[in-house]
């Protein structure tokens, strides 16, 4: 054994820990954002128990079980259409061409909505099958529902592609991060009564809680809750503008300080 | 003959360090016009301002008498390039990447294209095969063909026959010229090979940090320094001070 050796191996390796922002989020983002999960689940499990809830509680996990990961797929379909680009180094012929900001995002759009109609189905006749879990149960309230789910995916999407550009390849750990991160303070797997007061007052603006609130209320009580949809709807239309300027404003940046160049060499 | 290409007081500046100081020139229909200087010199950037990859601090960049910036999409579907940094997808084939960038460019008759690119890059045996398992000369081919996909009227190669071999290089120098000539355009052709650019120019520009230090016919340019060597000319021009020799 030579410790010099391993010395070498433990400083290449905390060098690129050390220099990438993304990396040291994902590093402290990631346990902090599963304490938070989990704790959460474990209020919500304990307060399900003592109330003796008349609801189907395997119904309400799988079913936002099967959006969140409609979600996530939206979201990590959209990010990795260009992180293909970055990692083939082909990102450089794709900003050369007369592509415009507005077409690449349509054109990853229709891979994201290819991809979650197939997974989608595919995911409720397995629930169907193996769990004989219907998600159709829920009625009218899937079709707003998946479209903001499809929606806040190619949200994030737009964002992650924007921090890439901007922090370079290195950022791509975030394509599979990022909606992990938002997922405690979603209100996926527990209501959000379940929070303390001063996160439940900044979840709102989160469309995915209005979503998931509202799947919770259409299974419990039987009807379509018409303010979360709105909610949900409005908030992803404020948010699809917001990712599109700061997309916009990432490429412009990078254009100025020749960041896109760094995206086939880093 | 119509200017394709008219660059005015171009000017990129990182933190106060100027890549490309203050360049002007123009490029003309059916010319050859090389960019050398060594590294560092702004050959790659001024490349990739014509591209708009990067933003010019200041100055114009006009083709076809047209604002880059204002008809970016307009002007990017009369040019192409190629680069040695910048690859084709390597999980795709030739025949599928040619098509994603015919569709790309709004190329009508994609097929007929493709089909036409592959043969004259001597690729078709090659068509079915992933891109990355080529070898680099392969990948440069298809780089070139790639360049070919939308008729350019105004072809930016940056190193195109890099990597090379000497017998494959030549053949690929004359299926530029070929191509370019029969399309009447222009070609903007940076290159470390002296021999390339004295084989190809019509006129050579050298940069040196930053700035344009000559700009002539390749005789005009052995007359004037006295040399009968390009090479060392690029050597003179490059160890030369700011200012002496322009």
């Amino acid at each position: 054994m030579n410790c010099r050796h391993i010395l070498g191996i433990f400083y290449r390796n905390i060098i690129l820990i050390r220099r990438s922002v993304p990396k040291l989020f994902g590093l402290f983002g990631f346990i902090t954002v599963e304490l938070f999960l989990w704790g959460f689940i474990t209020i919500w499990v304990q307060t399900f128990a003592n109330n003796g809830a008349n609801a189907d509680f395997i119904l309400l996990i799988l079913s936002a079980f099967i959006f969140w990961s409609m979600f996530a797929l939206s979201q990590r379909a959209f990010s990795i259409s260009f992180l293909e680009e970055v990692w083939s180094r082909n990102v450089i012929n794709l900003f050369a061409s007369p592509v415009k900001l507005s077409e690449l995002v349509l054109g990853y759009v229709l891979v994201g909505v290819a991809q979650a109609v197939l997974a989608f189905f595919y995911i409720t006749a397995l629930a169907l099958l193996l769990c004989t879990f219907d998600v159709w149960e829920l009625g009218l309230y899937i079709i707003p529902f998946f479209m903001n789910v499809l929606i806040f995916g190619w949200v994030l999407g737009v964002v992650t592609i924007g921090l890439v550009v901007r922090f370079g390849p290195s950022a791509d750990i975030l394509a599979f991060f990022i909606p992990f991160f938002l997922l405690p303070f979603s209100a996926v797997y527990y209501p959000v009564h379940i929070f303390p007061p001063w996160l439940q007052r900044i979840s709102v603006v989160l469309p995915t809680r209005h979503m998931f609130e509202g799947m919770r209320t259409t299974l419990i009580e039987g009807v379509i809750p018409l303010h979360d949809v709105f909610w949900a709807t409005i908030l992803n239309a404020i948010f699809v503008v917001l990712a599109f300027l700061f997309l916009y404003l990432m490429l412009r940046l990078a254009r100025n300080r020749g960041y896109l160049s760094r995206l086939v060499q880093d | 003959m119509t200017t394709i290409l008219r660059v005015k007081g171009l000017t990129k500046r990182y933190n106060g360090f100027a890549a490309v100081d203050r360049i002007s020139f123009e490029v003309k229909e059916g010319e050859i016009v090389s960019l050398l200087g060594p590294n560092g010199a702004g050959k790659t950037t001024t490349v990739q301002m014509l591209l708009t990859l990067v933003s010019p601090t200041r100055g114009d960049i006009e083709v076809f008498g047209k604002d880059l910036n204002e008809h970016r999409e307009e002007l990017l579907s009369m040019m192409n390039f190629t680069a040695p940094y910048s690859l084709l997808p390597y999980n795709l084939n030739p025949r599928e990447a040619l098509t994603v960038f015919s569709l790309l460019y709004g190329m009508r008759d994609t097929k007929a294209k493709v089909e036409f690119l592959l043969q004259e890059f001597d690729l078709t045996r090659l068509a079915d095969k992933r891109i990355g398992r080529f070898s680099s000369g392969e990948q440069m081919r298809l780089g070139l063909a790639k360049a070919f996909v939308n008729n350019p009227k105004l072809l930016l190669l940056d190193e195109p026959t890099a990597s090379i071999d000497p017998t494959t290089a030549r053949e690929l120098r004359a299926k530029i010229l070929e191509l370019i000539r029969q399309s009447n355009g222009a070609v903007l052709w940076t290159s470390h090979n002296m021999r390339e650019i004295e084989t190809v120019s019509d006129r050579i520009i050298f940069l040196s940090r930053g700035q344009i230090v000559a700009d002539d016919t390749p005789q005009g340019l052995k007359q004037r320094f006295g040399q009968e060597d390009l090479e060392e000319i690029f050597i003179t021009i490059a160890r030369e001070p700011l200012g002496s020799s322009a």
